[in-house]
């Protein structure tokens, strides 16, 4: 096994590429939020943030902070020409509704089928939600970003999640350190992988079968 | 007609023992802090608070909490950066917890104020936090069932207010603030400026003042953010 593997820089870059031009697009918290760096020049992405507010822009300087204009993360933000302000159920509504075009969230694991857990890891300490429940659905589109495994070097795409679920068989694609992966009918479909990295050694990463459909792409990504 | 109520004191000293009370604000934006502090020096007992959070620092809603006065949280998400104050309760089984999606959580506001006591949604179907919960199928899909809250009491905080209790809100402080004061008994807002009827032009109401009960000035309100970042406390 090669330790070759892309950053969560090239992660994010490579997840912005599927962004279409005009996309409603919601980012969770964290990691996630990092895709907005690498929009592709010439499309417009609109960003929706769950506490009210559809096309904030990017982190003001230091010191220009307006607290009462933050996305989910509690981060402060920027507004875009067009923006617009509302409440929380309108929030949401825009999510269940199915108004999103893509919602790009972390992942402790993703199962074949498209289960999702990403909220908690266990039953110690404070559990707490958030958007996550709610922002699995309704999206046209949900991805995942992550590395394709755990620190401990355990796949995070397996055949069944063992930690508590986010929602099910709501994940549609997931762009990974080492490979993109579709969810389609119950099982992962290998779309692109790295290209210094053999089937054998992406197979032995992987907690779950990789299937086959047609010529599976290089996933080249530029140093960044 | 005049909500305009002279001072904080007044405003939150009918709020009793064991109330059910609606704080509005997403983290620190918001949050009416100067409602909040009132309250804990008036010191009812035994409330629960519905908010997305559970109080940051030593301030707001995690003051509440340190001041005992709460004996439950309803919210989705009860961490933050100084999430000290609900953490040490909870884990001491001292504090009792409703965690909620948050989209979920506003619906059921939005529900409470709307006279709906039950509605179907997509999110939690599948996991823990719908365990107990009646399912249903439309179109093919599985849904769960969810039921309204409703308070006693809502704090909110406006930028603007009219004595007919008309509001706005300043940029993404707006958040769980319509909502919650649509879903309670009584709505207790501080506005950043009370101004006379006719001020706020009708295309620009924000919350219709049929929601609202009292309004006080509070000019020079604080945002939480600012506060916990200039390490302020309570006391």
């Amino acid at each position: 096994m090669t330790d070759v593997k892309l950053s969560n820089a090239q992660i994010a870059w490579r997840a912005a590429q599927d962004i279409e031009d005009g996309a409603y697009v919601n980012l969770g918290i964290g990691f996630p939020e990092m895709v907005a760096q690498y929009t592709v020049e010439g499309r417009e992405a609109i960003f929706h943030t769950e506490n009210g507010v559809l096309n904030f822009g990017p982190a003001p300087k230091p010191g220009e902070e307006d607290w009462d204009l933050i996305n989910a993360g509690k981060k402060a933000v920027t507004l875009k020409p067009g923006a617009a302000f509302f409440h929380h159920a309108d929030s949401f509504g825009m999510v269940r509704g199915g108004h999103l075009d893509v919602a790009i969230l972390g992942a402790l694991q993703v199962a074949q089928n498209g289960d999702l857990a990403n909220w908690r890891v266990g039953n110690k300490g404070v559990p707490a939600v958030g958007g996550a429940m709610d922002l699995v659905h309704g999206a046209k589109r949900v991805a995942v970003i992550t590395d394709h495994v755990t620190k401990k070097g355990d796949p995070k795409l397996v055949d069944s999640c063992t930690f508590p679920l986010t929602g099910v068989g709501c994940v549609t694609r997931v762009y990974t350190s080492l490979a993109v992966v579709d969810i389609e009918d119950g099982h992962f479909v290998l779309r692109e992988k790295l290209p210094q990295l053999s089937m054998d050694e992406l197979r032995a990463v992987t907690g779950a079968e990789l299937h086959l459909d047609g010529d599976v792409g290089e996933l080249i990504v530029p140093e960044l | 007609m005049d909500k305009t109520c002279p001072g904080l004191k007044e405003a939150v000293a009918e709020i009793p023992d064991g109330a059910v009370v609606m704080i509005g604000g997403f983290g620190g934006s918001g949050a009416p802090i100067e409602l909040i502090h009132t309250l804990i020096d008036a010191g009812p007992k035994n409330l629960t608070v519905i908010n997305n959070n559970a109080g940051n620092g030593k301030i707001g809603i995690a003051a509440m909490i340190d001041a005992g006065m709460v004996a439950k949280m309803i919210c989705s998400f009860p961490k933050s950066s100084d999430p000290r104050a609900f953490t040490d309760r909870y884990m001491a089984g001292e504090i009792e917890l409703e965690l909620v999606p948050q989209g979920t959580l506003a619906e059921r506001i939005r529900a409470g104020g709307a006279g709906i006591p039950a509605f179907y949604t997509p999110s939690s179907y599948g996991t823990e936090l719908a365990e107990g919960k009646p399912v249903a199928e439309f179109d093919g899909r599985p849904y769960v069932q969810e039921r309204w809250l409703k308070a006693d009491y809502a704090l909110i905080k406006a930028e603007l207010a009219d004595p007919y209790g008309n509001l706005t809100y300043r940029m993404a402080a707006r958040n769980f603030n319509p909502l919650m004061a649509a879903a309670a008994e009584k709505t207790i807002v501080q506005a950043h400026k009370i101004v006379p009827a006719g001020d706020i032009e009708p295309e620009q109401v924000i919350t219709p003042g049929i929601f609202v009960d009292k309004i006080v000035e509070v000019a020079d309100a604080k945002q939480e953010e600012e506060l916990i970042r200039a390490g302020v406390t309570y006391d």
